[in-house]
């Protein structure tokens, strides 16, 4: 019936390309470059870091850039270059972090209402409620009620991506089911776990990598700006956040206390939401480009 | 260079369309695509382009309209010259004049081809708008009012002013039909344009354009791979094959001598319309029953009824009752809004029946919950339509052959075994179970969708327009080999499908569906052969190329009912 769809399908099917041949390649090589990067700082931070990032020195504040001290000192005269080496450790494990907890999460979540129409109702209901929330507002608030660390952070940051994840997953799994393959699977006799685990599931991994990305990049920069609002993580660590919102008090006689942490910031979520386009472009099949028309 | 293209165009002053050696590469791997095709439409003439999927003649209309897609194709040799012009050397603005002025092209989906945010009447004015400038505003009204009327809409000044979300599917290819014509061109291009349409409408839209056509004076070449259609509209034939030129012969010597093996070999493919002779009942155990069985959409729930909902309520299917009995084939058939397809879902339990029962071998399965579904799934098992997307594509073939029986109970590597078989026995090699989906083509597929259901050594398989999406010689093969297996494992096939030559060819019994109720149930012989309901009637004489034997080579002498009134005029 459909022959002169495949006939042409056939001619044309995009082959998957390594990389797409645009002029946005090379800054996606930049951008996976300066992602490994910091990657390898975070972890290597202790062997890079010429000083203890915590170490105070009081006779050395505020000192400008040296053989000793790379980028200078803080108002406490610790090593403003190790500070920021070290920062980068929190920021991966919360943008990580997030993104996976996000995940781990919301997939199962996703799938479940996509597939019981009678869940979903209930379900994306709770999701409408939680994306309604402000994560900033959220953070706020569990932090004034525990105590800041890490893990309340990350929670307060993951729980407002969870509908993101729950409604992408929903609505793969909703047009997924459709699919005469699935219906196959349901005549074979299969359980519905193996249909939603071993037929439905895979679709949606590749829009959710691509989710993941950007909610890995929101997270870091939520968690920079939790840590300027005194609302993060507290000021014994280092972080991209705290070094920033403690360099705001001498902004004017020593703005590079807020300039190299920005830097790291800025380049850290530009290269991540870039990989992330670059994933989408690939992974995506509705934004193959094809031929223009004439 | 320059003195042979005066000298073609000299030879080419009488057709409208001349294509010579065209030639087209895919890029970048720099496959060809057209390996030289040639032919010529005389004024007034309908040539089709024949060919089964692959064969390049979409490419070759798309090349004379200059909408080859960007990058991916490219013409490396050849010429295509519309009333002398040269179509491969015009530009971009050269071909938007010619495109709609002289040449026009109508699509094989109308729901696509249409915008949806803008109303009929403008989308065709917009041809006016962009080609005859002068034109005033009333004046173009006018103007597409009167090509409404000329496509024979009903109440014209309402459609004009309709979304195309409004119309049916044949009344969205009669706009295409008028944007496509209003300015009167030389040279039309139909792509498959009856393809997605019901046999009642596709004769209606053929008998359209050939009216048009010669109010006009058109040249039509009409692209279709249903030789049914060609035999009713074609002057000429051309048959291609890889990109190919195979034959082109007018109609009737193509139809009664057919000078290459393959047009000889696609003719014999065509199913007929005669209904085969009877078979013998061998068993009369009854392995499916549907009784009083009934599907209604847009039930309300008990809370939309507390809070009084209107209700909204469609009846897809009702009052339908059959018996098939093992090793016989009962046929469906019905066109698209029929409820044929939601009867072979509510006896697969894919959707629930609102009343009435379903008895796999005498159970009633009509109202049993997951759990005890699960044993009587098995005896009952599906193929689908589309071999593109009945297999996942993320496993191998073996995985998905024993996905089946391994849910029964049966260890992995004797299912593998009994999946190697049954490759065998679909006529696939054995290795072809560590292979996925993609690597096979749709024919293949459905072999392996047909191996898939037989896994599960069902009593009655339901084969849902098993055979529609595929090219007729592959469809000719897959016919076979369910006849193949009926025999041998005495299954019995419960076969959907709207395409009543496939039915005249395979069913014993057919059951005819019009808008959810039965309107004739009987013997295939009887049914097909001397129709009682003027529906059954309808549907038969609009099946097109029912005067021709194609397999024979000749016409048929008794056509299998006959009303020469209705039939579209055949050929010269």
């Amino acid at each position: 019936m459909n022959t002169t769809a495949s006939d042409t399908a056939a001619v044309m099917s995009p082959r998957l390309r390594l990389w797409p041949r645009r002029r946005s390649a090379w800054a996606v090589v930049v951008a996976a470059v300066c992602l490994a990067l910091i990657v390898v700082i975070a972890i290597l931070a202790p062997w890079l870091a010429p000083h203890d990032p915590l170490e105070m020195s009081p006779a050395d504040r505020l000192k400008a850039p040296s053989d000793s001290y790379w980028l200078g000192t803080d108002a406490y005269g610790r090593d403003l270059l190790s500070r920021v080496l070290y920062g980068a450790r929190v920021s991966l494990i919360v943008g990580v972090g997030s993104a996976l907890v996000a995940v781990v999460v919301g997939l199962p979540l996703g799938i479940l209402a996509g597939f019981f129409r009678g869940l979903d109702a209930i379900v994306m209901r709770v999701m409408d409620g939680l994306m309604a929330i402000p994560s900033v507002l959220l953070a706020i608030a569990i932090v004034s009620l525990t105590s800041a660390n890490l893990w309340t952070v990350m929670t307060a940051i993951t729980i407002p991506e969870i509908p993101r994840v729950v409604r992408l997953v929903r609505s793969v799994v909703l047009s997924a089911r459709e699919e005469p393959y699935v219906e196959a699977a349901i005549s074979l006799g299969s359980s519905l776990s193996t249909v939603m685990w071993r037929h439905l599931m895979p679709n949606t991994l590749a829009p959710l990598i691509v989710m993941a990305t950007y909610i890995c990049a929101s997270a870091i920069l939520t968690e920079a700006i939790l840590s300027f609002l005194g609302a993060g993580i507290g000021t014994e660590t280092p972080t991209w956040g705290n070094i920033m919102s403690e360099g705001r008090t001498y902004f004017l006689i020593k703005p590079s206390l807020i300039f190299w942490p920005g830097v790291m910031l800025s380049i850290c979520i530009l290269s991540i939401n870039l990989l992330g386009d670059a994933a989408r472009d690939r992974l995506d099949p509705r934004l193959q480009k094809r031929g223009g028309m004439q | 260079m320059n003195a042979m293209a005066m000298g073609l165009e000299s030879a080419a002053t009488s057709s409208v369309l001349d294509i010579r050696d065209l030639e087209v590469v895919a890029q970048p791997a720099g496959q060809r695509i057209l390996k030289g095709v040639s032919f010529s439409i005389a004024p007034g003439e309908t040539l089709c382009l024949v060919g089964e999927s692959g064969s390049g003649k979409s490419v070759t209309s798309l090349t004379v309209m200059g909408l080859l897609p960007k990058g991916s194709l490219t013409v490396s040799g050849g010429s295509a010259t519309l009333e002398g012009d040269s179509l491969l050397d015009a530009g971009p603005a050269r071909m938007r004049a010619l495109r709609a002025s002289r040449m026009a092209m109508i699509f094989q989906e109308p729901m696509t081809a249409l915008n949806p945010l803008m109303r009929v009447g403008e989308q065709i004015e917009e041809v006016l708008v962009m080609h005859r400038h002068k034109l005033g505003a009333a004046e173009r009204r006018q103007r597409v009012l009167e090509m409404l009327d000329q496509v024979q809409l009903p109440d014209i000044e309402r459609i004009y002013a309709s979304w195309p979300h409004q119309l049916s599917g044949g009344q969205r290819q009669r706009i295409m039909i008028a944007m496509a014509l209003i300015l009167e061109p030389k040279l039309l291009i139909a792509d498959e344009p009856t393809t997605a349409l019901d046999v009642t409408t596709q004769q209606q839209i053929l008998k359209l354009i050939k009216e048009l056509q010669e109010r006009h004076g058109t040249s039509v070449l009409f692209i279709t791979h249903d030789m049914g259609v060609v035999a009713d509209i074609a002057d000429r034939v051309c048959v291609m094959r890889h990109g190919e030129v195979v034959e082109t012969q007018p109609i009737e010597d193509l139809l009664r001598r057919p000078r290459t093996g393959y047009t000889r070999q696609l003719l014999t493919a065509v199913p007929s319309l005669r209904p085969r002779a009877s078979r013998e009942v061998t068993d009369r155990e009854i392995v499916l029953e549907a009784i009083e069985l009934e599907k209604r959409y847009g039930e309300r729930s008990r809370w939309q009824r507390f809070v009084g909902k209107a209700s909204q309520q469609t009846l897809a299917a009702s009052d339908i009752n059959f018996a098939l009995t093992r090793g016989r084939t009962l046929g469906i058939v019905g066109e698209s809004g029929s409820g044929k397809s939601t009867v072979a879902r509510c006896v697969m339990r894919m959707i629930e029946p609102t009343a009435g029962g379903v008895r796999v071998l005498g159970k009633d399965i009509a109202g049993l919950g997951r759990a005890a579904l699960k044993p009587h799934r098995k005896r009952i098992q599906m193929i689908f339509q589309d071999p593109f997307r009945s297999l996942n594509p993320r496993l191998s073939i073996g995985t998905s052959l024993i996905e089946g029986p391994v849910n029964y109970g049966a260890s992995k590597e004797s299912a593998m075994a009994h999946a190697r078989e049954l490759l065998e026995l679909v006529g696939l090699p054995g290795d072809a179970l560590d292979r996925y989906p993609h690597q096979f083509s749709g024919g293949q597929r459905q072999r392996i969708a047909i191996a898939r259901a037989l896994a599960m050594e069902p009593d009655v398989l339901v084969a849902d327009e098993a055979v529609s999406a595929l090219d007729v010689s592959v469809q000719a093969q897959v016919l076979g080999l369910l006849d193949d297996i009926q025999r041998r494992l005495g299954v019995a096939v419960l076969f959907i499908t709207h395409d009543l030559r496939v039915a005249a060819q395979i069913c014993d019994e057919v059951m005819v569906m019009q808008k959810g109720v039965v309107v004739e149930y009987g013997p295939a012989e009887r049914v097909l052969g001397s129709p009682a309901h003027p529906y059954t009637r309808s549907l038969m004489l609009a099946a097109p190329g029912r005067h021709w034997d194609f397999a024979a080579f000749r016409p048929l002498a008794d056509a299998p009912i006959d009303d020469a009134s209705v039939v579209v005029s055949s050929g010269p």
